[in-house]
């Protein structure tokens, strides 16, 4: 599905954010990127979709290198892939209906999007992703209206009405409180299950990660030191990623109680 | 460290020694300009006439008041004509401050090294020259009259319009225009999606801003044969017809009062 | 389930963007009444395009005027105008900024008492409502012809301007400082010195600066109306067509202009 060769990048301070990235995410499954501030989890993230350039390394996804590819070319492939920001990113001054349609921009042609005449399949989506996150009755409120969860909804609706294979989500429950960002998490961990994305997920939140995913790479100053089942991810481990700290209250067990979970936050 | 040994005792100053010297010949030396500018004035300048300014003062005000009242059946058309040149100028000049603000703005701009320094040049030559200016270098290209009095406006005021909305340009936030870049989406529906949704509120009022100092310009554009009401006032000035000065006077103060309410309501309704 | 309900009935149907304004009446007056007008001022402007295109050919000579701009053939009236702009820009500058403090003081309604307030808005009004220019006519017609006009003039509008924001600046200043002075005994003065002063000098050194840049560009005119300045230099080049003198004068004012913005940018920055 999605895979990175001894992908490098090197910012033009100096800073070598990734250091020969390897790495394969099968059909389907959905993978939490763990590791301390500035290890390179967002550059990684953006380096699949080009929103910042590699230095070297390859990408591909499914058979199509994406690094290399034309800016057109390079437009089509975004498409598949859907991606999720941690400050929801969405164009606050648009109505929830535009944003979310806004998904549909590599589909449709400028005027058309310009005019706002999407396709009716479009708004019929749009619609049902909106119901979906039960959002339907907020279409046409302003973006900025809306509270952090709800805004963050409007973000997952967005990357999905782009019909991707393969989800991109750059912490998507840093600016929320705990409640809301299990919600979060829980949305689109059902999300993909229920279309077969493969998904990787920024998280700083290790005990939210192990919660819902399937697998866990740990990042630490741009190079793989973990890659395995979150049950694995023991104190040590966490001490290779993270550095030293008692790490005993963060690791939950998986089957632990949401409660429990929620009074520990 | 401002702090002074003297007798024995710590004195605190504000400034160290040499602070306060750096300090003292930069006013002397401001001191010393002002004086030799004033110096330079009072030379050109007849004195007996400023002495004599009071009763002159006092004459024109008699001669013109009352204003002549019936005159303002003459000053429709004048007064239309003005609001003309500050509109449709200000309606060009953002049509025109559009494209030069994008070239402009360094996270939008083709190339910084090329195209940027082009458009900064644009703005900074037609915002330095004040639109009098502009207006006398047009009725001597292209003849008196009102267009010459749009163009001039118009061409002011894309170095000023250019230049606010290029700082907006700059100020966007960048994680919305890198959300709808990642869906795919082609370079102008990003411009389209991501970037004029936010600058839309400050284009509105540097619109309205600009249209109501366009107004105040425009009022005076007659003056070197521009149209709009500045004709009047200039016929009525040569001819010394104080009483028509005077209303001409009123009539432009209402015109900037009144365009300054609207520009303030239409602000408040948009922002 | 409601929701679905409600999913039902939007499914199959078109959705448009909500309009800006929602009446619909509303909407249709403002576009029809701006399309009307638009349409009616441009029938009113007469354009002589017959004149224009002869023009055409002196605008193409203007500019390629900027190409080889002739400083020297005049340049005793150029310099001599250049240095009466800048001599009025200078004291004109200094003597409005020193006015304009107490008065942004008396129009900040945070420190002043009602009536002193209502006086220093109304000479404010004032002074923003009188276009330079008219000003200057009146103050030519009162004082004769010559820079004293234009100085005063120019001092006049600083006013208005620099008084107007530095009050706006006073009004919205953390209150809390300003009370901690207070607090300590200090009067009045040593109030505004150490509560309020330290507060907007930034701002006031900002202003000051562009008021001195705006100073200069208005100085550039005032000449066209007998006030001293370039101003009558550069009416002179364009009534000869003297488009190479005209250019080189516009280099000058655009290269001072320059000049000051970058220098106000610095000691903007250094203040900071």
């Amino acid at each position: 599905m999605l895979r990175l060769e001894k992908l490098v990048k090197t910012y033009k301070t100096g800073d070598q954010a990734l250091k020969a990235v390897d790495l394969v995410v099968p059909d389907g499954q959905v993978l939490a990127l763990i590791g301390p501030s500035g290890a390179g989890k967002s550059t990684l993230i953006r380096c699949i979709n080009r929103l910042v350039e590699p230095t070297s390394g390859k990408v591909y996804l499914g058979d199509t290198e994406l690094t290399g590819l034309s800016s057109g070319a390079l437009r089509r492939e975004r498409r598949r892939m859907g991606m999720i920001f941690q400050e929801y990113a969405l164009v606050e001054r648009l109505t929830v209906m535009e944003n979310v349609l806004s998904g549909r921009l590599g589909y449709v042609g400028f005027w058309r999007s310009f005019l706002r005449r999407y396709p009716q399949a479009d708004v019929d989506e749009a619609f049902r992703l909106l119901d979906r996150v039960g959002l339907v009755h907020m279409a046409d409120k302003r973006a900025d209206e809306l509270s952090g969860g709800q805004r963050q909804r409007v973000g997952i609706c967005r990357a999905l009405i782009q019909n991707p294979a393969l989800l991109l989500v750059d912490e998507p429950t840093a600016s929320l409180d705990p409640k809301t960002s299990r919600q979060i998490m829980r949305l689109i961990c059902e999300l993909c299950e229920e279309r077969g994305l493969a998904a990787i997920i920024n998280i700083h939140d290790v005990a939210l990660a192990q919660m819902f995913v399937q697998r866990v790479i740990g990042l630490r100053f741009g190079a793989v030191e973990f890659d395995g089942p979150p049950e694995a991810l023991t104190p040590d481990v966490l001490t290779t990623i993270y550095g030293e700290e008692d790490w005993e209250a963060t690791i939950r067990k998986v089957e632990d109680d949401d409660s429990e979970i929620e009074a520990a936050e | 460290m401002p702090v002074r040994e003297a007798e024995g005792q710590k004195l605190w100053q504000r400034r160290t020694g040499r602070e306060s010297l750096a300090h003292w010949v930069m006013w002397l030396t401001g001191v010393a300009v002002f004086a030799y500018c004033w110096q330079q004035i009072s030379e050109a300048t007849t004195w007996f006439f400023v002495w004599d300014a009071p009763r002159i003062a006092g004459d024109i005000w008699t001669r013109a008041t009352p204003p002549k009242w019936e005159y303002i059946t003459q000053l429709g058309k004048p007064i239309w004509d003005t609001i003309n040149i500050a509109t449709l100028g200000t309606i060009i000049a953002l049509i025109l401050a559009i494209p030069v603000a994008f070239l402009a703005a360094r996270n939008t701009t083709p190339s910084v090294l090329f195209v940027r320094p082009i458009a900064l040049l644009i703005i900074v030559s037609t915002r330095s020259i004040n639109s009098l200016i502009w207006a006398l270098l047009l009725i001597a290209i292209i003849g008196p009259g009102v267009f010459a009095g749009v163009v001039a406006i118009a061409i002011r005021s894309i170095g000023f319009c250019a230049k606010l909305l290029y700082e907006a340009i700059e100020e966007i936030d960048e994680t919305q225009v890198e959300a709808i870049t990642a869906t795919g989406a082609s370079r102008w529906q990003v411009m389209a999606y991501g970037i004029v949704p936010q600058i839309l509120p400050a284009f509105a009022g540097i619109a309205v801003f600009r249209w109501d100092i366009n107004i105040r310009e425009s009022t005076v554009l007659g003056l070197v044969g521009a149209g709009g009401i500045g004709l009047q006032l200039s016929a009525s000035l040569n001819v010394l017809a104080w009483p028509q000065v005077a209303l001409i006077l009123i009539v432009i103060l209402a015109a900037v009062v009144i365009s300054e309410w609207v520009s303030a309501k239409v602000r408040g309704a948009i922002i | 389930m409601t929701t679905h309900r409600e999913l039902d009935d939007m499914l199959g149907k078109g959705w448009r963007k909500p309009p800006f304004i929602r009446r619909a009446w509303l909407r249709y007056t403002i576009l029809i009444g701006f399309a009307a007008y638009l349409v009616a001022a441009f029938l009113t402007i007469e354009v002589n395009w017959a004149r224009v295109y002869e023009g055409l050919e002196r605008g193409k000579q203007f500019i390629l005027a900027f190409t080889s701009p002739d400083f020297t053939s005049r340049s005793g009236d150029i310099w001599d105008g250049m240095v009466e702009s800048i001599i009025m820009t200078v004291a004109a500058s200094v003597v409005g900024i020193a006015i304009s403090i107490p008065i942004a003081l008396g129009a900040a309604r945070n420190v002043a008492p009602l009536p002193i307030y209502l006086a220093c808005r109304s000479i404010i009004a004032v002074s923003r409502a009188l276009q330079e220019i008219i000003v200057a006519i009146l103050l030519v017609a009162i004082f004769g012809f010559g820079p004293l006009a234009g100085f005063l003039t120019l001092s006049f509008a600083t006013i208005g301007f620099l008084s107007k924001l530095l009050a706006e600046d006073i009004e919205s200043m953390d209150r809390v400082q300003a009370e901690a002075i207070k607090a300590s005994g200090a009067r009045w003065l040593q109030w505004i010195n150490y509560g309020v002063q330290p507060q907007v000098m930034p701002r006031l050194i900002g202003l000051s600066m562009y008021r001195i840049d705006i100073n200069f560009r208005e100085s550039a005119i005032l000449g066209l109306v007998g006030a001293g300045g370039i101003g009558a230099t550069l009416n002179t080049a364009f009534d000869r067509y003297e488009y190479d003198t005209a250019a080189a004068i516009l280099l000058l004012i655009i290269g001072i202009v320059m000049a000051l913005e970058y220098l106000s940018g610095i000691i903007r920055a250094r203040v900071q």
